[in-house]
């Protein structure tokens, strides 16, 4: 089968893949970068489990060619960790609200959240739901998933107004 | 793996257009949101695929010289609901596509796959048919401007030949001048669901804004097609704000449309719907137009 030679930023890396041009966007990463925290959930699009962030905004892994990711910029939950801490603030407001049970959801929407607290426009709860509306979990109910959200969206606009 | 076949690159539109003509039977990927979603289903298992999706001279919207605002085919739902021109002179249709399933399909999702889909439940089509848009059909021999109103055949059959691709959607200055739109989609979720009814109302008042200078509808889900009522729109130009407008578009309405029972909805609910949702995004967009009914 015909493969492509794809460029592209991982995780503020640069990488090379020399790949089947029949393969998804989540399989390149999780075969060839070893990514795990990208899921294979439905694999068509329903359940955001393997949501990553290309140029900034979210996209479902599942259903996108990994050969288009040609000279993109990728985000997955691997590429938050804060160096000092060692987990960034927005894992760590999940694992405090409660809003992990098995886990298989959380790097998707963790990775749909990232434009909600990376905003200066505070989202209702309402407009927090509408943004993870792409994400299903079937364990927590959501509330504490919105809790979550909405404790780092909080934190960080304090944070972004004491420094500026 | 997706398990296509075949997958021809496409580096410029000329190109596209030349493999489209060399390969009459391969599929036209866009943002895959629907062939991947197949293959992935095990659906077109085997089939060839054009892939369109690097070329970005099918993205943007811009406005020409005589004020048509033309929307490029591969501009994402994200793309259209967030453009400027869009928000400033069909705000209707920023809001329709909005409405479309979740950020990361809005993210993928192509307002022309929507299109050539030819689904009746795809939600830019009943706005994009109330604006009376046109499509810019492009193949090797040449473009082909064709009413967006004559584009639908059948439930997924649509007007583009073998050898065409969308290259364009048109919505005239004279369409869209002081004109002032609703959308109302009934789904059973409040995202990521299929309209059970959409229904999409513009209207250009007369200057004193006491009547209808021109009132356009357009439906999906209430045929096998995306449908304008023309006997609702007919019965409505030139009409007063009034109670009599309201029942007019409504019963208007009912003559053209033909839904039918499917499991989200039987057709008896869904007639309930084309008359209430006709006479809600009625109010509606009077209301944004600056009218009052009965006022
Ligand atoms: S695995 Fe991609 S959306 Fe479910
Ligand atoms: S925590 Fe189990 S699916 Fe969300």
């Amino acid at each position: 089968m015909a493969r492509k030679l794809v460029s592209c930023t991982v995780n503020g890396t640069k990488r090379h893949y020399h790949i089947d041009v029949r393969a998804s966007l989540s399989d390149m990463l999780r075969n060839e970068e070893g990514l795990d925290s990208i899921k294979h959930g439905c694999d068509v699009g329903e359940c955001g489990a393997c949501t990553v962030l290309i140029d900034g905004k979210p996209f479902n892994s599942c259903i996108y060619l990994a050969i288009w990711a040609e000279g993109k910029s990728i985000l997955t939950v691997e590429g938050l960790n804060d160096v000092k801490t060692g987990i960034s603030d927005i894992q760590q407001a999940f694992i405090d609200a409660g809003a992990v049970q098995c886990g298989f959801c959380t790097p998707g929407f963790i990775m749909a959240s990232i434009p909600i607290i990376e905003s200066d426009k505070p989202a209702s709860r309402d407009e927090i739901r509408r943004q993870v509306a792409g994400n299903l979990c079937r364990c927590t109910g959501y509330e504490k998933i919105v809790d979550a959200i909405e404790k780092t969206q909080k934190k960080r606009i304090a944070e972004r107004k004491s420094s500026s | 793996m997706y398990d296509f076949n075949t997958l021809y690159e496409a580096k410029t539109v000329k190109e596209a257009l030349i493999l489209r003509n060399e390969h009459p039977e391969a599929l036209i990927l866009a943002g895959g949101s629907d062939i991947l979603i197949k293959l992935h289903e095990g659906k077109l298992s085997g089939c060839d695929l054009i892939n369109i999706f690097g070329l970005d001279q099918l993205r943007g919207i811009t406005m020409e010289p005589d004020g048509s605002i033309i929307i490029r085919p591969l501009c994402s739902f994200t793309d259209v609901a967030t453009h400027p021109l869009i928000l400033e002179h069909i705000p209707v249709l920023g809001e329709a596509v909005n409405q479309i399933g979740g950020p990361q399909i809005r993210n993928i999702g192509t307002i022309g796959g929507n299109i050539c889909n030819g689904v009746t439940s795809a939600d830019s089509a009943s706005t994009l048919k109330a604006y009376d848009a046109s499509l810019e059909l492009t193949s090797v021999d040449g473009i082909r401007i064709l009413p967006y109103a004559e584009f639908n055949f059948g439930p997924g059959k649509v007007d583009l030949k073998q050898n065409e691709i969308l290259t364009g959607i048109r919505i005239s200055k004279e369409s869209w001048e002081h004109t002032y739109g609703h959308y109302i989609k009934y789904a059973m979720r409040k995202a990521m669901d299929i309209a059970t009814l959409g229904c999409s109302v513009n209207v250009r008042l007369s200057d004193d804004k006491n009547t209808i200078d021109r009132f356009r509808i357009a439906f999906g889900v209430a045929a096998p097609t995306p449908i304008r009522s023309v006997t609702a729109e007919a019965s409505a130009n030139g009409h007063a704000l009034d109670d009599e407008l309201l029942h007019m578009v409504g019963e208007g309405s009912l003559v053209d449309v033909m839904p039918r029972s499917s499991w989200r909805a039987s057709k008896e609910f869904r007639l309930h719907l084309v008359k209430e949702l006709a006479r809600r995004a009625t109010i509606a967009a009077i209301e944004k137009a600056g009218g009052k009914i009965n006022g």
